[in-house]
């Protein structure tokens, strides 16, 4: 497989840890960082594969479900709604874009791809886009970034949980370099500050579950609007 | 043998009871990799066979066999995870009634028929008792980056896959396999049952790793 993380075939270098893969197949992960997850398996076929066998899993579990007798008629009423026609699907108001950046589902919840993206400025060199997941309000924030090349992300750490996957571009962290579908998670005990590639800069997805403490000396200053 | 044993004989006898006015299903001689299967001989087989039935002649009996077999697991399922009775009847023929409208999107190449039903009910109940959205992958996204060309040895999920996976699972150790239940059937991911249950979050993660390893052995598949 190519290395170059520009090519359309280009697979992933580090994927979510198999425990979130594993709550996203059996059904029981949050919308936010199922976004996440969701749009990391649309660009990488092994984490695909390795769903597929937690699906399998939960195949057989649900074979082995202690059984519950239907109501009764439940099938005869059944029956009679087989002949009636689905409900026409929702219709796709956003064209497919022939070479989108953003893969899907992202593409839905931004609501277009990557160039119909609203950015506010955040900071110098950074931009977000806030993305509403879910219809009731929750402890999630879901953002696009948009990092200028070279630009440090301000030092910080998580008292919750972080997931980033890039979404184009790529930076570095900790001596460890994230491309395209690229995916890192940090918990509390990280301190980091990932630094865009020089080269064209940074978007990413990210997923916080809590505020984020800036522990930067000039941090303090901006901790009241920089919230990630 | 253990309970399962029983259950999958349960299977047997719904399905021949239900299936005898019914002419045999001949059109499964041959699946995509090239492998005959038996006609409704296991359970298994069969399961997938009556969602290909649907698929290709719109059988209503085959339909009606696959309610017996796969509703009251449906039922008992999304009960399991927080709906009432009516509910969860309500949700079964839902599920159900996906199954007949998309039967020919199955793919008996790539997964067992329980395998795709498991993943329309879980869908289904993330919808209708959780209430949320589910992010998923569009197969014709134009920006999906491919699938890696499946070698011979890496064998899509088969019937064979579904009777080890059975027997692994049975002779997991139990910590390993009452997290796992666990994820499956609370609605909980693995960060939130490690603090319900006060364990590490650490050795939660480990645990349902070296399960899912063995499971993945037993299907014959290596991360
Ligand atoms: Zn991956």
């Amino acid at each position: 497989m190519t290395l170059d993380p520009k090519s359309p075939a280009h697979h992933p270098a580090h994927h979510p840890d198999e425990a979130l893969l594993l709550d996203y197949a059996a059904g029981s992960l949050d919308e936010p960082t199922s976004l996440v997850i969701a749009t990391h398996l649309a660009l990488c076929p092994d984490c695909r594969r390795v769903v597929a066998g937690h699906e399998a899993v939960g195949g057989v579990l649900l074979e082995e479900t202690a059984p519950v007798e239907p109501a009764a008629g439940a099938l005869a009423a059944l029956m009679t709604l087989l002949d009636e026609p689905a409900a026409p699907p929702p219709v796709d108001a956003s064209p497919i874009p022939s070479a989108p950046i953003l893969p899907r589902p992202l593409r839905d919840y931004v609501g277009g791809d990557l160039g119909a993206v609203p950015w506010r400025k955040l900071i110098s060199g950074i931009d977000v886009h806030d993305i509403v997941v879910g219809s009731a309000p929750n402890r999630f924030k879901t953002r696009l970034m948009r990092i200028k090349g070279g630009v440090a992300v301000p030092r910080h750490t998580h008292e919750g949980f972080e997931l980033v996957m890039v979404v184009e571009g790529g930076f570095s962290d900790g001596g460890r370099h994230y491309d395209r579908g690229d995916v890192t998670c940090s918990d509390g005990e990280v301190d980091h500050s990932p630094v865009a590639d020089a080269d064209g800069g940074c978007v990413c997805l990210a997923v916080t579950d809590a505020p984020l403490r800036l522990t930067g000396p000039l941090m303090r200053l901006l901790n009241p609007f920089v919230k990630f | 043998m253990p309970a399962t044993r029983a259950l999958v004989l349960d299977g047997v006898f719904a399905f021949n009871g239900v299936m005898s006015d019914v002419p045999p299903l001949t059109a499964l001689e041959v699946t995509v990799d090239g492998v005959a299967r038996a006609t409704p001989a296991t359970p298994e087989s069969s399961l997938d066979d009556l969602v290909v039935a649907v698929a290709r002649n719109r059988d209503r009996a085959a339909f009606a066999a696959l309610f017996e077999r796969v509703a009251p697991r449906l039922k008992g399922y999304l009960m399991r995870l927080g709906a009432g009775a009516s509910h969860a009847d309500e949700l079964t023929q839902e599920v159900m009634l996906l199954v007949w409208r998309r039967a020919d999107a199955f793919d008996p190449g790539q997964a067992r028929a329980a395998t795709w039903i498991f993943t329309i009910a879980r869908n289904k109940r993330i919808d209708g008792i959780r209430r949320a959205r589910r992010p998923e992958i569009d197969p014709h996204d134009p920006a999906l980056v491919p699938d890696r060309p499946l070698s011979a040895d890496m064998a899509i999920e088969s019937v064979e896959d579904a009777a080890r996976l059975r027997t692994a699972l049975r002779d997991l150790p139990p910590e390993q396999a009452d997290l796992l239940r666990l994820v499956y059937f609370e609605d909980q991911p693995h960060s939130v049952i490690a603090k319900t249950l006060g364990l590490p979050l650490g050795t939660v993660k480990s645990r349902l790793r070296l399960a899912m390893d063995r499971l993945r052995r037993a299907m014959g598949e290596t991360r």
